[in-house]
């Protein structure tokens, strides 16, 4: 019989954060980054719930550290898609490659 | 005799000068004459009082008065004191210095009578009185290099008192420049000095040298140093260039500088600092030979020379240079002495070359003669001035040259050939310049060096009282300023026996003054003397030798000597131009530009090129960052796991 420890928790983590990872790196398209770096969020709070529970399982820091990843990210979703609703009215494009002004 | 009295020697002058330079200049330009009479009235109280301190100091125990220093600055351990040494040295030079400069302002109303500077010409010609007088009161090296400084200002604001000419603004600056040479030794000296004992004051190095604390090559290094401003100054070889262009000042300035306080000021320092040289063979040594090789080197070029004022500026490097023969082979007293005589008579006889352009309004030999009968008073003095510079008994040259040569017989023979050659020469250009000037026919002359009394430009006349009579005195004094060492009594004061050698123990006024008639040595020089006199009327008033013909026999010796050894020559265009300007200075601008300028430039060019290249990592790529960021944590991580 499969006992869950820790390591398992951690390597769904690592896996879910190096996907999100690739994803930010590489999409074209900037709502694909978006849900990538929601998928990385995920992966960290896995992470941070796995710690807490094995390690510490008598205090919820770790959770509670969870659900504020929560809160900020539905907040950061919500200015980040404004953000680029905003860009692409400007630049009818929601290509990465576009979003270069920042530049020398 | 209160304390306060040699403080007042120099500060009577000094405020002089300021009272014309901030009060008379700006507020009374109307009345000129106010500020000569200013100058007058301060350095003739300077001059009573400076004689007072002579009795003073002649009566003191060891010739020598204590007067309290005043605190100056504290810096550190190092404590600077400002005070006076009145010693029988400062006596001699504050009187010599007072008298002559106060003959020279009397002179100077009747010779810059109406000229557009005259108050700009009494305020410089205080601060310079009160610079020298600083200088031989200052009991402290530090402050006697601030007055030596003072002098070469005050030289450079008066030889350069024409300023509109180009050629005297050029000789003051090298007057400024040349004498500056020296002091760069004169400072080093200072620094040695100081470094090796700590202190500033003349007295305790007296105690140091005399206590054996400063000895060896420190000491030659440091006399040497002491001695290369004192050539600066006093025009010794090879810095004397800068004299015979200093005559392009008003010649009652020339008269000053070379009689009392510029060129004096050099062989002051070097009896000032005496003992440092004394503990030195080397250095003495030096001081003798420049001495004597610069006695004869500038009295042959003296020959030559056709501007009266020229004959006279070798004559004084000739006679500066036998001072410091005096000093190097004798003693202070020797060398003092024949500043203090010498201080009379090229006094006088640079007045008498003044009264010369007054009347006939040049320089040039050449476009006078005949003179004595216009200017009869001029004349005698200027006679007179000459016997005194030949060396002619009694006359005051004749006792303090013969010291010179007495001693410089016992202590070595070619410094003594050297000598006794430059005494004929010395009498023979001296009596050309009188035979050209004053015997023969009048041969025109021309437009005075300066404007404004162009009511008598007819015809040669006397000059006024007010240049006569300061002529007079010092023709006086020209006569009979050698008789102070007759019995030896200017030696005495400076704590040595008798001037004379053998006839140093009792000497009575009369032995004295026959006595060395009686002596081969002194019998010799007034010979050779003597037959220069006679060379110059043969060839000047008898014609029985021409001018000419020798002059066109020996051309290249004459052009030689008329070129002035082309120093001039080599100063301006191998140092100058060719070391200096296209050689050193190059090097140090291509220097500038390129490794200063280079490294600076380099440093802002490498910074801007290096942001330039660092620049295009911004690409305006958010992925690309998050990329780079990913790199740099997952390469951390492996060096944690690596390393940690």
């Amino acid at each position: 019989m499969l006992t869950l420890g820790l390591v398992h928790f951690l390597i769904l983590s690592a896996v879910l954060f190096v996907i999100g990872l690739f994803g930010v790196i590489t999409q074209r398209n900037v709502i694909k980054v978006i849900m990538c770096l929601e998928i990385m969020l995920n992966a960290v709070n896995i992470a941070l719930i796995a710690f807490s529970q094995y390690i510490v399982p008598t205090a919820l820091t770790g959770q509670v550290f969870a659900l504020f990843v929560m809160v900020v990210a539905a907040a950061e979703v919500a200015v980040g898609i404004a953000i680029i609703f905003s860009i692409y009215r400007s630049r009818e494009s929601v290509d990465m490659e576009n979003f270069n002004i920042l530049k020398w | 005799m209160p304390t306060q009295v040699p403080w007042l020697i120099f500060l009577l002058p000094f405020a002089s000068f300021l009272l014309i330079g901030l009060v008379l200049r700006p507020f009374l330009p109307k009345y000129p004459k106010v500020g000569g009479y200013v100058t007058i009235g301060a350095v003739g109280i300077s001059c009573a009082l400076a004689l007072w301190v002579m009795s003073a100091v002649i009566a003191a125990p060891e010739h020598m008065l204590m007067i309290d220093d005043i605190q100056w600055a504290v810096i550190g351990n190092l404590n600077i004191h400002l005070g006076v040494m009145v010693d029988s040295l400062t006596a001699v030079m504050v009187v010599v210095v007072t008298f002559v400069s106060l003959m020279v302002q009397i002179y100077s109303q009747g010779y810059m009578k109406g000229d557009p500077g005259y108050l700009r010409y009494y305020a410089f010609m205080s601060l310079f009185t009160a610079c020298m007088l600083g200088l031989v009161l200052a009991n402290n090296i530090l402050f006697m290099f601030i007055f030596w400084e003072g002098v070469g200002l005050g030289s450079y604001l008066l030889i350069g008192f024409w300023f509109h000419k180009p050629s005297a603004a050029n000789a003051a600056k090298k007057a400024f420049i040349v004498t500056r040479l020296g002091d760069f030794g004169f400072l080093a000296a200072i620094l040695i000095l100081f470094a090796n004992t700590g202190t500033f004051d003349a007295e305790e190095l007296y105690k140091l040298v005399a206590a054996g604390t400063l000895t060896g090559s420190t000491l030659t290094w440091v006399a040497v140093g002491i001695f290369a401003g004192a050539a600066g100054k006093s025009a010794q070889f090879p810095l004397h260039v800068w004299l015979p262009d200093a005559m392009e000042g008003p010649t009652p300035v020339s008269s000053l500088i070379h009689a009392a306080t510029m060129v004096a000021a050099g062989v002051f320092l070097v009896a000032r600092f005496y003992p440092l040289f004394a503990h030195s063979v080397e250095a003495m040594l030096v001081v003798a030979v420049i001495g004597a090789f610069t006695a004869i080197f500038a009295a042959s070029m003296g020959l030559v020379m056709n501007d009266i004022k020229r004959v006279l500026a070798y004559s004084t490097i000739s006679q500066l240079g036998y001072m410091m023969l005096g000093l190097g082979v004798g003693g202070v007293a020797i060398g003092i002495f024949h500043l203090f005589t010498h201080a009379f008579f090229k006094c006088l006889l640079f007045l008498g070359a003044g009264s010369v352009n007054h009347g006939s309004g040049t320089f040039d030999m050449r476009l006078m003669g005949g003179l004595r009968k216009a200017m009869p008073w001029t004349y005698i003095t200027f006679v007179i001035g000459s016997l005194s510079l030949a060396g002619i008994w009694p006359l005051a040259g004749f006792w303090s040259k013969d010291e010179i040569l007495v001693s410089a017989f016992s202590n070595n023979p070619v410094l003594f050939t050297l000598a006794i050659i430059t005494v004929f020469m010395t009498a023979f250009y001296m009596f050309r310049a009188v035979f050209m000037t004053f015997h023969g026919d009048y041969k025109g002359g021309a437009e005075p060096e300066h404007g404004g009394h162009d009511e008598h430009s007819h015809g040669p006349h006397e000059s006024p009282l007010v240049m006569v009579f300061p002529m007079v005195v010092l023709a006086l004094l020209a006569i009979c300023a050698g008789w102070v060492n007759v019995t030896g009594g200017f030696s005495a004061l400076f704590g040595h026996g008798g001037g004379h050698g053998e006839a140093a123990a009792e000497v009575n006024l009369v032995t004295g003054f026959f006595g060395p008639l009686s002596h081969p040595l002194p019998l010799i020089s007034l010979l050779v003397a003597l037959a220069g006199i006679f060379l110059a009327w043969a060839m000047y008033i008898k014609k029985w030798i021409s001018a000419e013909k020798i002059g066109s026999m020996f051309k290249p010796i004459h052009t030689l000597l008329s070129r002035k050894y082309f120093m001039d020559e080599l100063y301006e265009n191998v140092i100058v131009k060719t070391i200096l300007y296209n050689g050193i200075f190059k090097v140090m601008a291509m220097f500038d530009a390129d490794v200063v300028d280079g490294t600076v430039n380099g440093t802002a060019n490498g910074a801007a090129g290096a942001g330039g290249m660092l620049r295009k990592l911004q690409t305006g790529q958010t992925q690309l960052y998050v990329l780079t960021i990913a790199i740099g944590v997952v390469a951390i991580a492996v060096c944690v796991f690596i390393f940690g």
